[in-house]
């Protein structure tokens, strides 16, 4: 198909480090606006909630890669890792803003860490994450063969406990959190073995 | 009487205290008859139309009717009250309401001897109120008070702020304003005021029985099931806004914990 052609093209031209610049725009433009009334009358919340929602996206951007190729011949391969460690990153400065910013007492971060299940359920969506930014360089690939492709399924873990914690924030089922739970659903669902029909006898 | 030291002591402690800016007060709302976020109500209601505005009282009173608004503030007296105002998210303000006390309304309505509970309802007008589109609340929204409570001389109807009438993302043209309460029990906008022999049931405590009770009086040592109630963000901070402790009763301990002497208020949350 032409248009892949195209896309897959273009993709092998952007460099990696684009994406990065790219991606990373959001902080400084989101803390800009923090400051400058551009986040509403409370930032730190809002600060907290776009930090956790990009972060959000970006794992469903990481998501949607290996569907793309499989099932539409687009291959940003190369970019799995980035979006992967950018999600990370996110999810990392997510975590930060609502320990330095929102909570600031050691105590109460420990007790709502052990009480409140939604902080319980995102502390180890990230905890999930630790191990796969640590092992995202070529020296653990090569290393780890056959195993990195199991660990790294933890982040589909990662993905779910993620959309779950971000509904649970909510005080109402608001639809928002909803459609991004479904979406990771969906993709994961793309992910299960074709039936058994459908394989070569 | 009692009920006039108690108001002016509550007045007068209430002067320490900093009013948060009007900006903020007018611009961080929840009022979900305008959608969920905390900019919604700005931005969306301004289609609710409030003038004329008919409040219905009715129930157990000598004088059921409906009642203009614009004949209401001509029956009340509208004084200043400088109140802390703590939202069950664990934020808090301080605002320079101007209101009547509520059982001055309750009185020119004639209060019946066998009513215990007063049930108020907000405006129903998806029209106007768009977040009423999304049924995951059973509208109209619905609160209640005990009747000592919304007797008590802190109870107010406010409708102003800073002197200036309500503006409608903080309930005009009438709203509820309980002080020791967490703010969902402030209901907004209110076109029925109910007298009853029965406990109303309010629509958090309806939508969520486990999180939200028919109390709600603001307490640090009961927390909410998924966040912790033990300390406040106070709103107009900015980026560095440090928590403060929550006080019990909000402050207003003092002047209201009597009335629930002898209730355990981890059960009765």
């Amino acid at each position: 198909m032409p248009l892949t052609d195209r896309i897959n093209g273009f993709a092998r031209k952007v460099p990696v480090w684009a994406v990065y610049i790219l991606y990373l725009l959001p902080v400084p433009w989101l803390l800009y606006l923090a400051q400058t009334g551009g986040l509403g009358r409370e930032p730190i919340k809002a600060l907290e909630h776009e930090l956790g929602e990009i972060a959000l996206q970006l794992l469903i951007i990481g998501l949607c890669i290996s569907p793309l190729r499989r099932y539409l011949g687009v291959n940003l391969i190369r970019f799995r890792r980035t979006f992967g460690l950018l999600a990370f990153i996110y999810v990392a400065l997510h975590l930060l803003v609502w320990l330095v910013l929102d909570v600031g007492i050691i105590s109460q971060i420990w007790a709502d860490i052990l009480k409140r299940p939604y902080i319980t359920i995102g502390m180890i969506g990230f905890l999930l994450l630790v191990p796969l930014a640590i092992t995202s360089n070529n020296w653990f690939v090569r290393r780890l063969g056959a195993r990195w492709h199991k660990l790294h399924k933890l982040a589909y873990v990662a993905v779910v406990l993620g959309a779950v914690h971000f509904i649970m924030v909510k005080k109402v089922w608001e639809l928002e959190p909803l459609i991004y739970l479904a979406v990771i659903l969906g993709l994961l669902a793309l992910r299960l073995p074709k039936k058994r029909k459908n394989q070569p006898a | 009487g009692a009920g006039f030291a108690l108001s002016s002591q509550a007045v007068a402690a209430d002067e320490t205290l900093e009013p948060t800016s009007w900006e903020d007060i007018t611009q961080y709302n929840n009022f979900y008859e305008f959608g969920t976020g905390k900019d919604d109500p700005v931005r969306y209601a301004g289609a609710l139309t409030t003038s004329p505005w008919t409040v219905k009282i009715d129930g157990m009173v000598d004088r059921p009717a409906d009642y203009d608004f614009e004949d209401i503030m001509k029956a009340m007296t509208v004084e200043e009250r400088i109140y802390r105002f703590r939202c069950v998210e664990a934020w808090s303000m301080v605002i320079p309401w101007n209101g009547f006390e509520l059982a001055d309304l309750l009185e020119f309505a004639g209060v019946q001897a066998g009513a215990k509970y007063v049930r108020f309802e907000t405006l129903y007008r998806p029209s106007e109120m768009r977040g009423q589109s999304s049924n995951f609340i059973d509208w109209p929204y619905v609160e209640g008070l005990r009747l000592d409570e919304a007797m008590h001389p802190l109870t107010i109807m406010a409708t102003g702020i800073y002197g200036r009438d309500i503006p409608n993302q903080n309930g005009a043209p009438m709203r509820l304003v309980v002080p020791w309460k967490y703010g969902f029990k402030s209901i907004k906008s209110i076109v029925r005021i109910t007298l009853t022999d029965e406990e109303p049931v309010n629509t958090w405590q309806q939508l969520q029985p486990s999180e939200y009770g028919f109390y709600a009086n603001v307490n640090p040592e009961v927390d909410h099931p998924r966040w912790s109630q033990a300390t406040e963000r106070v709103i107009g901070g900015g980026l560095f806004s440090p928590r403060i402790p929550t006080l019990m009763f909000n402050g207003y301990e003092e002047e209201v914990a009597g009335l629930y002497a002898g209730m355990d208020l981890t059960k009765f949350y």
